[in-house]
């Protein structure tokens, strides 16, 4: 397939822009990265996606998929030449798809809370984070069944839902002074968050935590110079 | 692909309600135990116990939740019936997007409207309203989201019909007046057996909505 018939609207620091360029790699499909400028939104992005004007989009050909998951199933539906990002039997999908929804609904949300929050509020969040981090300690367990990754062999979807969130969890760490995953506690996690790293379709687009460390600095400069939100 | 089919549910939960109509749609034989949510089940907590909430689809001794992901396996395990998604893996991504929509935006607003009555409760009727103009946007002259035929996107929103009657005497929503097509869409899907068998006496719903709110808004105000 031609590049330019591919195309991802994002930008390097985005959780969910990596996933779709982690499944593209996966499928040794060439695309083409459009970097949105932080601060604004381009007219191909509200062209692509007017509904949540987000990243990522997903442009193929010229039809727009938007949605980080929904893009990651898209892609292992159109090409199936490549390894499979889902497991084949529906059970094993549906434990995967729960996984990816509980990481993005609730543990994403807990993690961001701690990176802004402060003092009792602050501890809330790390329990939360925890604790999720006990749980996703075991679905490794049982999804893995002693292999490297949750899909097994070879990065499957809950990885990729979940690694994406790796680079700023290293930054929470850091910044924070605090030991999220842990060799003691999340003996297997570790080593998967080593794995999935060193993994060719992601080590090029994971982004180094002193880079997103930078970036986040930013980030709360935005935030603060922010007007008020309404409600 | 038979086998036990059990539905931890709760009778008036619209996420209950989709994978009803996707059971009916297929044909499914099941057994409904209906949980009491102020007093979890032992079972509901043993086969959900992250989130502990329904519905829970167990089949052959083993759990499904979340409700889009339970009318996933369905459509995936019974491909022998009809499909409730379609083919073509763009019009599935579509078909996901805009159930995921009903999730994050017209379900989240919806509960904005369970504040007590004042400036916060209007913007929620107005954001509630706003997410039906856009679904509304999206059917277009469609007969239905799925196009010809009933599908994913219809089966995630036609359970909030069922509250729209509630929303009307208790808040003075008037849905008809605002998104006249989805009324008329939410109709044409009450023809179907296979929804309309999920749908209980509108009266019985609005009691049940006035009094969980209640509880609800002297609890959170």
């Amino acid at each position: 397939m031609a590049k330019n018939d591919v195309k991802v609207l994002g930008a390097w620091p985005s959780t969910f822009v990596m996933r779709p360029r982690i499944a593209l790699n996966i499928k040794s499909v060439n695309y083409e990265f459009l970097e949105e400028t932080f601060g604004s939104k381009s007219e191909l992005l509200l062209q692509s996606n007017p509904v949540h004007k987000k990243i990522p989009v997903l442009i193929h050909g010229d039809k727009p998929i938007c949605e980080s998951m929904i893009i990651v199933e898209y892609i292992d539906e159109v090409w199936t030449s490549g390894p499979s990002i889902l497991p084949s039997d529906p059970y094993d999908r549906a434990i995967q798809r729960f996984w990816a929804a509980y990481v993005d609904e609730k543990w994403f949300a807990a993690m961001r809370g701690l990176r802004i929050a402060q003092g009792e509020e602050r501890k809330a969040f790390l329990d939360q984070v925890t604790e999720g981090l006990a749980l996703l300690e075991e679905a490794f367990g049982k999804c893995s069944k002693g292999k490297a990754f949750f899909g097994g062999d070879r990065i499957g979807l809950l990885d990729i839902a979940f690694g994406s969130l790796l680079g700023w969890l290293r930054v929470t760490e850091k910044v924070g002074k605090v030991k999220l995953l842990d060799e003691a506690k999340t003996p297997g996690l570790v080593k998967w968050a080593e794995s999935f790293c060193a993994d060719a379709a992601v080590k090029s687009i994971m982004p180094e935590t002193e880079k997103l460390i930078e970036f986040s600095k930013l980030l709360m400069a935005q935030m603060k110079g922010a007007p008020p939100p309404k409600n | 692909m038979a086998g036990k089919v059990v539905l931890l549910d709760f009778w008036p939960s619209l996420f209950g309600m989709r994978v009803r109509i996707a059971l009916a749609e297929k044909g499914i034989k099941y057994e409904s135990k209906e949980e009491d949510l102020s007093n979890k089940s032992p079972l509901l907590l043993e086969m959900n116990p992250i989130i502990k909430q329904i519905p829970v689809l167990i089949h052959n001794g083993k759990p499904v939740c979340e409700s889009l992901i339970i009318v996933q396996y369905i459509d995936e395990v019974w491909n022998d019936k009809p499909p409730l998604l379609p083919s073509d893996p763009y019009q599935r991504a579509q078909a996901r997007f805009w159930a995921d929509f009903v999730d994050k935006k017209v379900y989240v607003a919806s509960r904005k409207i369970w504040r007590p009555k004042g400036k916060e409760q209007e913007a929620g009727k107005k954001e509630f309203l706003e997410t039906l103009k856009t679904m509304e946007g999206e059917l277009g002259d469609k007969p239905y989201f799925g196009g010809e035929t009933f599908g994913y996107v219809d089966l995630s929103l036609i359970p909030f019909y069922s509250w729209f009657y509630a929303y009307k005497v208790l808040d003075n929503i008037n849905i008809e007046a605002e998104c006249p097509k989805i009324i008329a869409w939410a109709k044409r899907c009450m023809q179907k057996e296979a929804v309309a068998k999920t749908f209980h006496d509108p009266k019985k719903v609005l009691e049940f909505v006035a009094q969980t709110r209640k509880k609800y808004v002297s609890r959170n105000h």
